[in-house]
């Protein structure tokens, strides 16, 4: 398959979260033609790719959003091909979107509670359906990744108050509540002010250095450069190089694919 | 909810207390039975807000349970011969045909959103309105009459009153309990974004239909004591599309998915319409004087009475939470060299 990547590995095992030749198409559009990843667990692993290259679309794919037309897609050896997007999440996959998607009428703190119901959930025993949402410990750890983003002093206001960077933050914060394996970024830094970019990569750096392995789509290139240890270059649906930073930076098929543009025409903006 | 807790209960218990005393106290048969329709019309706004208000998903097929609560009412007491109060004993019964027709509808309607939910509702409606017109167990266009209460007319309305009194309480009760648990979060987060929420793990078509069966059972509850109240039901008025727009209007002029919005709402509209025809004499002219009034809400209280009131106490303490950190709203990621080589992805 073209674009293998993320190192050797045995015939079965895999990385994380991996992807084998998965085809997406959209009327005549073929968004993913045979998209082949691989993310190593413990790792920060960047998408990068032109626009249209299919990005968003493979993380659509992955957590249950879009059905694939062809192809395989893994979670720690398990196949997950088009699950639902609620199973997705309980076998542990959590995502963010690229324009935040919160709940705007509920609190900051109801957001939280909205993502926590696998967390606490104690099998055989039977639990009243009309207690109140969120027991103590769902709360405190609710509080205390509101606190880890920086919005603690926000929980009892509604999200809609939130600016857009905190929007990000909020979502970064339910996404953690489940406890997900891996948690897959779309466009974390996009549209948001440098300060708040860095307290976004110091949160994410934070939370890899406890073990947690994301997958982050970005435009950002100092973003992605400075925090991901492997890059994956996708363009037409494919998977066209992968490596570190050092060497995505200066493989060529990278330049044509993804800078190359600035050559063609670079009048437009 | 921006009273504080003392006021906000006191002034539920003083609104019991009233609501409790208030048939011993205004005894014209005339009050009490508006008094008994308001409260009615409370259960089943409550009801419909239950699923509607806080899932979004905007039902005008309600009334398909409230029919068929009156109708499950007339049968059982006219094929099993009840007869005197015996027959509030049918009540659980059409609660439970109405939960049993919710099922399907449901499954049928909550696979689609928004609009074409609305239209499909309003299609299950008229599927429910033709059959009680042409089936035979129905009575077709003559109705079924229910049985006959041999009470003091003075006291009529009483037993009438209070029953509602207990529908509508409760299920204001069980609309302020989902509300705040998990159940209704996850109602309310579907209302907000329903596929963010699937990708939380919430299981949204079991959260929708179980709200969707909760307020058909209230419905079908309250179509059979109105049944019992006016003793008759004929398919325009068992199935009637006034129902629906009817508890949507004072759910809406109340304020949608609020605990007490569509309660309030009730005790504005019903006593407003039932006032307007006794005084005007034709009920047309004032369901035209009741839809300007609906314009005039939407016109100046788009989101209701209880979130606009609240929205000026805020404003009046001065406390607005606002957050502090303002970014550019536009999210500004792309760079132009990538744009000028794809154009728009």
């Amino acid at each position: 398959m073209q674009g293998e990547w993320g190192g050797v590995r045995e015939a079965g095992g895999g990385g994380l979260l991996r992807t084998e030749g998965v085809a997406k198409a959209f009327g005549g559009v073929q968004a993913l033609g045979g998209c082949t990843i691989d993310v190593e667990p413990g790792s920060i692993t960047g998408l990068i790719g032109p626009n249209g290259s299919g990005k968003t679309t493979l993380f659509n794919v992955i957590t249950g959003y879009e059905r694939l037309d062809a192809g395989e897609v893994y979670l720690d050896g398990t196949r997950i091909t088009n699950a639902p997007p609620q199973r997705v999440f309980a076998l542990g996959i959590g995502r963010t979107f690229q324009l935040t998607r919160i709940f705007s009428s509920l609190t900051v703190m109801e957001n939280m509670l909205v993502a926590s119901q696998h967390s606490s959930r104690q099998p055989g025993r039977v639990r009243n359906p009309l207690a109140r949402a969120g027991g103590a410990a769902d709360r405190q750890r609710a509080m205390d990744l509101l606190d880890f983003v920086g919005l603690a002093g926000h929980a009892t206001a509604p999200a809609e108050t939130l600016s857009y960077g905190q929007r990000k933050l909020l979502e970064l914060a339910y996404v953690m509540v489940a406890d997900p394996a891996i948690v897959l970024l779309d466009e974390p830094a996009g549209g948001v002010n440098p300060s708040l970019i860095n307290d976004i990569a110091a949160r994410i750096r934070e939370l890899n250095a406890a073990g947690r392995t994301f997958l982050i789509v970005e435009h950002n290139m100092d973003f992605v450069m400075g925090i991901c240890s492997r890059i994956a270059v996708l363009d037409y649906g494919t998977v066209v190089a992968a490596g570190p930073p050092e060497a995505i930076r200066r493989d060529p098929r990278v330049l044509d694919a993804y800078l190359g543009a600035a050559e063609d025409d670079d009048d437009t903006g | 909810m921006s009273l504080p807790p003392a006021l906000r209960w006191g002034s539920v218990a003083a609104l019991l207390a009233v609501a409790a005393v208030f048939p011993l106290v205004f005894t014209s048969e005339l009050v009490t039975q508006i008094a008994v329709d308001t409260l009615i019309f409370a259960g089943a706004a409550a009801a419909w807000n239950i699923f509607s208000g806080y899932s979004g998903y905007i039902s005008l097929g309600h009334a398909v349970f409230f029919g068929a609560g009156a109708y499950t009412a007339g049968v059982a007491a006219q094929d099993w011969q009840i007869s005197g109060s015996a027959e509030f004993l049918l009540l659980p019964l059409a609660a439970a045909v109405a939960a049993v027709i919710a099922v399907p509808f449901g499954l049928i309607a909550l696979r689609v959103r928004r609009h074409t939910f609305v239209v499909v509702t309003i299609a299950v409606f008229f599927i429910f309105q033709l059959m009680a017109f042409n089936l035979a167990v129905t009575g077709g266009s003559v109705g079924i009459n229910a049985p006959f209460l041999g009470w003091d007319p003075a006291t009529y309305n009483n037993p009438f009153y209070y029953l509602a009194l207990i529908i509508a309480v409760g299920t204001t009760a069980l609309s302020w309990l989902i509300r705040r648990s998990r159940f209704g979060l996850q109602l309310r987060a579907i209302r907000d974004d329903e596929d963010r929420a699937r990708g939380l793990g919430v299981r949204v078509m079991r959260v929708k239909l179980t709200a969707f069966i909760i307020s058909a059972v209230v419905m079908g509850l309250v179509g059979a004591l109105w049944f019992f109240f006016i003793v008759q039901v004929l398919p325009q008025y068992g199935f009637d599309p006034l129902l629906d727009l009817s508890v949507a209007l004072m759910a809406f002029l109340g304020g949608l998915g609020r605990v007490a919005g569509p309660v309030l709402g009730a005790l504005i509209l019903e006593p407003g319409q039932q006032y307007l025809t006794l005084h005007i004499g034709n009920s047309y002219l004032s369901e035209i004087i009741l839809g300007a009034l609906f314009l005039l809400v939407i016109l100046f209280l788009p989101r209701g009475i209880i979130p606009f009131l609240e929205e000026r106490v805020t404003a009046w303490r001065g406390r607005a939470p606002r957050a502090p950190d303002t970014v550019p709203a536009s999210p500004a990621g792309e760079q132009p060299a990538q744009a000028a080589r794809r154009g728009t992805s």
